[in-house]
């Protein structure tokens, strides 16, 4: 199926990619029992250092258990004065009851506003699709994610950070552990899985639409690293109808994700194979079935091949999934513990929250980590 | 007639050096120099000679320097010494003014002003030596989903793949055909190409059937308008068919062997007879519009049983990008696209210069027509035209090429130095010519050696580069444009390139 996308952008592709190093962290109770923010943000504050002030946020799965039949929208309006924000909170009010059935809505709580920098207004919206005319053909989730992009390319100040089920992201500009008190994480929030992102961005305009995660529908993402095949990630991104309009690098990782994994369905060893295959001399030494598969898939998905240094945790209703590139230029470390999974940058964040751990290791590079829950019924009931 | 026109050449030898071993009479087919027995020396006429360097190159005593003439015109910045003499040279005989190899005239050359990328700090760069280094490339149509089902371990692709040619360095050898190069030139690429781990392309001359086995593996066969050399064995024994539709150097002319050139085995390979002008048509008689062309195409792939991608080469011109858009849903896998500065063995001058647009933007724009259709997968562009050194190939692959043809560059390093008389048949460096006397100067050996050491040099180059730009594989390079900068350009040329300026 194709969007129509008119690219927000002038001829010359004069988008900028935010270059970026970071700290990332997640953990998940497999059982789907939901713990606070708190420990999180304790561990993810112990790589203060990793970041720089310039971003932080947090996917949280499983925090709207009341909700849970509703994509939950998250929604920023930013601009000059709270004029300009609630300008754009009407036009993207009127676009949104037009499409989308609301069925409750409400400002996103927050703490005192004073100690961070121009905070956007915030605000989340629990809707069902409004199919009309053509679109009742297509999947509830290629309806959402075309009219995502039409919001976040055609509305001026307004985006969606957030749309998933049962799920949600909270960032911002700030230390990861000064957004996780601006809305309260550790306070308001229970989830059974938490990814979360403390920046460090080499441009110095930091802005809370850059911050991580990144998310389309429940898929997050958060990312350590960058780049260096934006440009052909991009225009292959595009041609599918997503639209890269957060000025960084990230979003074609979630968009990637969106599309082979959700689009397309395909497993996640073979998403990974994907995005970090393996080198050639390897695929040639393999047995003839998985030669002509990887093959095949070098093949065919060569501009989804994400180059570069990077680190991710990829956060999925049920699932937390790390993943380095392939020559694993970009640090993380696995660990469990009873029924809890852990991915982070340093062991010693891990330690921090849970000083006793049943394993400990480093994946190898391209190799997926998955923490998935033990029933899925857990959540979904 | 007395003919008007200056020698376009001084020779200057040097008479106490010079042994008087009359090499330099033997290497020039020219004529260009004659012994005098009664004077004991050797007599240069400024006249005939093509500037190809050979005699100045194979001088024993290095007695001979070569120059351009420095006799002038009054200058004059309209009439320049090249029209006044092309003017005359008409006025003299009435004919069409011939040209070899590619258009010489100063446009833009958009390559010298497009820097590259590299890392610094945030990403950190890559040593090739060290680390692994891929440009293997895959040509051809690439399916937009896959269908895959993964069962309890059980991976199984559902999706028919079309086929795709595989190279180990996204250069390939332009086409040039048998006839307009010497049997030992062309054997010299396809020797090269099979060892380099890419494909040589046949041209519009057919392939000698004793060539069919042992290089097929690596040849792309040309379909021109001639349809020299055809039948259902040639188009079955490569990997690729390749339909010519245009070249760059002559967009929207034919081809001229002369009946000089057209050698017994020539006339065999091409299937005419001894002797007789080779003639391609302007057009293919039988492709007078698009669905002419798709069912050109299609009867190639029932031809090969569906077992070969099928390319089809046209010439940058003015609307090609729209035109190209056609020919991918037409069902070609790759599209060639020639430009300004593509070479060419025999052309109207007047038509190699000033017909065209230049490889670079054309590059850009097809890339960037075909993804804003959404069908960039359905098709790989293979760019051609002016591509000089590993740089060029890389900003090529960068401008959204996903691999390029050299035939300049592969005659050069066979000898070629570009003198312009290809038409003439009498190619001192044996590559263009059928004379046996001349084309046996050139070893298949060590020519071939020459042009795989070219291609491992250049693929070397390409990795240090990539490595430096933090990227372990060429495909993340591909149209990622975020990696070129351009230079001294107006804001029109950096909008048709889709890059930005330096320092933006």
């Amino acid at each position: 199926m194709e969007f129509k996308i008119i690219m927000p952008r002038i001829r010359r592709e004069l988008y900028n990619k935010e270059i970026c190093a970071c700290s990332i962290f997640g953990a998940m109770n497999q059982d789907g029992e939901r713990f606070t923010g708190a420990s999180v943000m304790t561990a993810i504050a112990n790589m203060h250092v990793r970041g720089n002030g310039l971003g932080g946020g947090f996917a949280a799965y499983g925090i709207y258990p009341d909700y849970k039949d509703y994509y939950a929208f998250h929604l920023m309006f930013t601009g000059q004065g709270i004029a300009a924000k609630l300008s754009a909170k009407k036009e993207l009010d009127a676009f949104l009851f037009q499409n989308f059935e609301v069925v409750y809505d409400e400002e996103i709580p927050h703490g005192d506003e004073l100690n961070l920098s121009d905070p956007p207004l915030v605000w989340r919206y629990f809707v069902l699709p409004k199919k009309q005319g053509d679109d009742s053909l297509i999947s509830d989730g290629d309806y959402i994610v075309g009219k995502i992009m039409w919001v976040n390319s055609r509305i001026e100040n307004a985006y969606v950070f957030s749309s998933g089920k049962n799920m949600g992201c909270f960032k911002g500009v700030g230390y990861p552990e000064e957004i996780g008190e601006y809305f309260m994480l550790d306070k308001l929030y229970s989830a059974y899985a938490w990814t979360v992102h403390g920046r460090f961005p080499t441009n110095t305009q930091a802005w809370w639409g850059g911050a991580h995660p990144f998310s389309l529908l429940d898929t997050t993402i958060v990312h350590n690293g960058e780049i260096s095949s934006y440009g052909t990630n991009r225009w292959y991104l595009e041609m599918y109808g997503y639209a890269c309009t957060l000025q960084t690098d990230t979003e074609v990782i979630a968009y990637a994700a969106d599309l082979l994994m959700r689009r397309q369905n395909l497993p996640i060893e073979i998403v990974a194979k994907i995005l970090a295959p393996p080198i050639w001399n390897a695929i040639d030494r393999m047995n003839d079935s998985e030669k002509k598969l990887l093959t095949t898939l070098r093949m065919v998905y060569a501009p989804l091949l994400m180059n570069g240094p990077f680190a991710v945790i990829i956060g999925q209703t049920g699932r937390m999934i790390g993943l380095t590139d392939r020559i694993r230029l970009r640090p993380i470390t696995a660990a469990t513990r009873g029924e809890m999974f852990y991915l982070s940058s340093e062991e010693a964040s891990i330690r921090l929250i849970s000083p006793q751990l049943d394993r400990v290791w480093t994946p190898n590079g391209g190799e997926p980590v998955v923490g998935e829950l033990n029933s899925m019924r857990t959540v979904l009931q | 007639m007395k003919s008007f026109v200056f020698p376009e050449f001084q020779i200057v030898r040097d008479e106490e050096k010079c042994g008087q071993c009359r090499g330099c009479e033997r290497q020039c087919a020219f004529g260009t120099h004659t012994y005098d027995p009664v004077a004991d020396r050797l007599v240069s006429e400024d006249y005939k000679c093509a500037g190809c360097q050979r005699c100045v190159v194979f001088c024993p005593k290095n007695a001979i320097v070569v120059r351009p003439a420095p006799s002038f015109y009054r200058p004059n910045a309209s009439w320049s010494r090249e029209k006044l003499d092309d003017l005359k040279k008409q006025a003299e005989t009435g004919g069409v003014i011939l040209a070899g190899c590619g258009c010489d005239k100063p446009f833009r050359i958009y390559w010298d002003h497009i820097v590259l990328n590299a890392s610094q700090v945030t990403n950190p760069s890559i040593d090739p030596l060290r680390e692994p280094m891929e440009l293997r490339t895959f040509l051809g149509a690439k399916p937009d989903l896959m269908d895959i089902s993964a069962k309890e371990g059980d991976i199984e692709i559902k999706t028919k793949l079309s086929p795709n040619l595989v190279v180990e360095t996204p250069i390939l050898f332009s086409a040039l055909s048998y006839g307009a190069i010497s049997y030992n030139a062309f054997r010299s690429l396809a020797t090269a190409a099979c060892k380099s781990g890419t494909y040589f392309n046949t041209g519009e001359g057919g392939l000698p059937r004793d060539m069919r086995e042992e290089f097929g593996r690596c040849a792309i066969v040309q379909v021109a308008s001639g349809r020299f050399g055809i039948d259902a064995e040639y188009l079955n024994c490569g990997q690729a068919v390749e339909i010519k539709v245009g070249q760059g150097a002559k967009p929207g002319i034919g081809g001229h062997l002369p009946g000089e050139k057209v050698s017994l085995a020539v006339a065999e390979t091409r299937m005419i007879p001894l002797g007789t002008d080779a003639i391609s048509p302007a057009p293919h008689h039988d492709i007078y519009s698009i669905e002419d062309l798709s069912m050109l195409i299609s009867a190639l792939k029932e031809a090969t049983n569906y077992e070969k991608p099928i390319s089809v080469k046209i010439a940058a011109v003015h609307n090609f990008a729209a035109i190209a858009s056609g020919i991918v849903r037409a069902g070609a896998d790759i599209i060639a696209i020639d430009g300004l500065r593509g070479g060419t063995g025999a052309a109207p001058k007047v038509i190699r210069d000033n017909v065209g647009i230049p490889t670079e933007l054309a590059i850009s724009s097809l890339d960037r027509r075909l993804r804003s259709e959404g069908i960039r997968n359905r098709c790989s562009i293979i760019a051609a035209g002016g591509i000089r050194c590993s740089s060029d190939v890389i900003k090529a692959i960068a401008l959204g090429a996903d691999a390029v043809y050299i035939g300049s560059a592969a005659l050069i390093a066979m000898g070629c130095t570009l003198c312009q008389k290809c038409y003439t048949g009498k190619c001192n460096w044996g590559i263009c010519t059928q004379d046996p006397r001349l084309s046996g100067r050139l070893n298949v050996e060590i020519a071939s050696q020459r042009l795989s050491n070219l291609i491992f040099a250049w693929s070397h180059e390409i990795r240090e580069m990539l490595g430096g730009m933090g990227i372990n594989a060429l495909e993340s390079l591909r149209g990622n444009r975020d990696h070129l900068r351009g230079l001294g350009l107006h804001e029109w040329e950096l909008d048709v390139l889709g890059i930005k300026g330096a320092g933006e």
